[in-house]
């Protein structure tokens, strides 16, 4: 018998059923849901008169269009304070758990969900974001959907889908200095391209990534999507138990046991076959920038733009005012953002705070730094590192969504670059006529010292 | 959900590889509670100018293109995020079908359950019809969705889609009666398994 992937082995332990011609039911654990894309499905819902299926199995957390500054004051903007009074009313009315503003457990919706322990190995998760994908570096099958779904979820806990195909993506050897986990899924994307992972399920294996920190490793599946594949997937190991063990939600006692040895049968067998293989050395992974409109157009941060020339690729050098054949060092550079769904974890803010400590921000930078989560915030200041930015020069605003989608103020001035360790650089992502050069929280501190593009290859290790 | 069979109508020309959602309708737009309105501020960072005043140059301004109910766009379209307002906004500006030569996936769920037909065919037909609408923006186009076809007076092409979804398609049906109709299933699921919960 041919062995079974990981993404095999829990997507087969979902199927409800299979529909002759068509696509199969697939059972859903959890599903974690927003201001943003939620409210229109439980719109419909009522509308049809249908019941939420299962509110003990819904998370809701206010996250995309919420003030970083002043939250404890009534939201200015009266559209944004109605998306999240509905998210609230919808809560009550159908018993749903809310970490509403506030909370000490709101936060963006791929960071606190993990930190909770509601994110499981062997788990299906759903939300109305295409970054579901962070929580498959747990092993889990964990993807975004579209609002129509948010509302089949609600009335079934199922969604009809038909199976993916599977792709593998190995890297294998020694990472060089400075060269982090967001590094390796720049590097990863530029190479595959945008569109290589549609309509494929990834798993990345590798030392690089059973090496990798959990931290690291929701990095890496975070940006999936920006190839285009649904979901990435990392196989569960002690680093992953460890992490779960004792958090909130996570089974306890002797059900954490239990759980633990069916989470060590799901790694992918050895016979596995994939439709799809890619193998990666190490060694050639550098720190990364992007030069672009989409995340595919990266390079390596010494490196130079291609020289390539089709329309698409002008009009995003134009956009970007960048030329074919220069480089990025030197570029000047007003405002550094660390912060997102990507790279706003405790792990990112510990890396840019090493870097920082000591040093002061140059004096053309606009620095702002949003931790994910009221927890990565909270620990910022146990551990001293809030002060360190502070001195620095950083401003240190409330969680949320940010200035990676520039829904709420936190918006980048038309025509400014921003270093920022989110995950898209498409064109006004951070606000109208916004240029987003995208890297890893290390390359994002030292531009913010530095006030320019620096070569970190070149600086001691973090 | 509105019904689709068949369609002859124009078409509008955009040969941009990679337009995301974000293109499609900024975050700025996301703010509202219910799907209407979205049309109004579809594609627009390109269609508007800062000022404010309409962009002459952009093919969905253009009067020869005015009326058209098919969007021609290039490769890998509707990349990024998820927000099936995206879809709305393209359904509620009033199109009818997108072509492209590739699809990301989350868009093409998010338009297959509004109605929104999105046809994928060979990057040479694309660049054929592509180059037919820019010489002559009043070619007329048939989409036949029964047999899955989509000519033109000098072209044709078959294309694939799901039967289940073009079951729906062609009746008006969406996911959530065929799901509440599995119930039973469901349940029986749920009640047997010993994982989580």
């Amino acid at each position: 018998m041919v062995g079974k992937t990981l993404f095999d082995k829990v997507w087969d332990a979902h199927v409800v059923d299979t529909i002759e011609n068509g696509p199969q039911i697939l059972y859903i654990d959890k599903h974690l849901i927003h201001e943003v894309t939620s409210p229109q499905a439980f719109n419909e819902l009522e509308e049809r008169g249908i019941p939420v299926a299962r509110p003990d199995q819904i998370v809701a957390t206010a996250d995309h269009n919420t003030p970083t500054e002043n939250q404890h004051l009534p939201i200015k903007d009266a559209l944004s304070r109605n998306q999240l009074d509905q998210l609230t009313k919808n809560c009550e009315k159908h018993g749903i758990t809310l970490y509403a503003l506030g909370h000490k457990y709101n936060g963006i919706v791929h960071v606190m969900a993990p930190e909770l322990g509601i994110t499981q190995p062997g788990m299906t998760m759903v939300c109305g974001d295409s970054h579901t994908s962070t929580h498959g570096a747990f092993g889990a099958i964990a993807f975004g959907i579209g609002t129509s779904q948010v509302g089949q979820v609600f009335a079934s806990q199922s969604l009809l889908l038909n199976k993916p195909k599977s792709l593998r993506v190995n890297v294998n050897g020694k990472l060089a200095p400075n060269v982090l986990p967001k590094d390796v899924i720049l590097y990863i994307i530029s190479k595959l391209g945008t569109n290589a992972g549609t309509g494929y399920f990834c798993e990345y294996a590798g030392n690089v990534f059973e090496e990798m920190s959990m931290e690291g490793r929701m990095t890496v599946c975070n940006m999936s999507i920006e190839m285009g594949a649904r979901g990435g997937m990392i196989a569960p190991d002690q680093t992953t138990f460890d992490y779960v063990e004792g958090r909130k939600f996570a089974p306890q006692g002797d059900a954490f046991a239990k759980a633990v040895s069916y989470w060590k049968t799901l790694p992918t067998d050895e016979d596995a076959a994939f439709d799809k293989e890619y193998h990666i050395d190490a060694a050639d992974i550098a720190p990364m920038l992007t030069y672009g409109t989409n995340p595919g157009m990266g390079i390596k941060i010494n490196g130079n733009i291609p020289e390539k020339g089709d329309m698409t690729f002008d009009k995003a050098l134009e956009y970007m005012n960048f030329k074919q054949g220069s480089q990025l060092l030197d570029t000047a550079i007003n405002y550094v953002f660390i912060g997102s769904c990507t790279n706003s974890r405790i792990e990112d803010f510990r890396i840019a705070a090493d870097y920082v400590r000591g040093k002061s921000k140059a004096a053309n930078v606009n620095a702002w730094l949003v931790p994910g989560s009221q927890q990565v915030a909270k620990q910022l200041e146990e551990e001293g590192l809030k002060e360190v930015f502070e001195e620095a020069g950083f401003v240190l605003r409330q969680p949320g969504c940010s200035a990676c989608l520039a829904m709420n103020d936190d918006k980048i001035p038309a025509g400014e670059y921003c270093v920022s360790t989110s995950n898209r650089n498409f064109e006004g992502r951070q606000g109208q006529g916004a240029r987003t050069i995208l890297a890893s929280p290390l390359v994002a501190a030292a531009t913010a010292i530095a006030g320019k593009i620096v070569d970190i290859t070149k600086e001691a290790v973090a | 959900m509105e019904k689709f069979t068949k369609l002859t109508t124009t078409a509008v020309p955009l040969p941009i590889e990679n337009i995301d959602t974000d293109q499609i309708i900024p975050a700025r737009f996301l703010k509202a509670t219910d799907k209407k309105g979205f049309g109004d501020n579809v594609f627009r960072d390109w269609r508007f100018e800062k000022d404010g005043s309409l962009n002459a140059d952009f093919p969905i301004n253009q009067p020869q293109y005015a009326g058209a109910k098919i969007l021609v766009a290039g490769d890998n379209f509707g990349c990024g995020s998820s927000r099936e307002h995206a879809a709305w906004a393209i359904v509620g500006y009033g199109f009818k079908v997108v072509i492209s030569s590739f699809f990301a996936d989350i868009f093409k769920g998010n338009a297959l359950n509004n109605g929104l037909l999105p046809i994928q065919v060979s990057p040479e037909f694309l660049t054929q019809l592509m180059t037919g609408i820019q010489e002559n923006p009043e070619l007329p186009i048939t989409i036949d969705l029964e047999n899955q076809v989509v000519k033109t007076a000098f072209a044709k092409a078959e294309f694939e889609i799901d039967p289940y979804k073009k079951v729906c398609m062609i009746n008006g049906y969406d996911d959530i009666d065929f799901l509440l109709s599995k119930k039973t299933e469901i349940e029986a699921f749920e009640n047997n398994r010993t994982l989580f919960v």
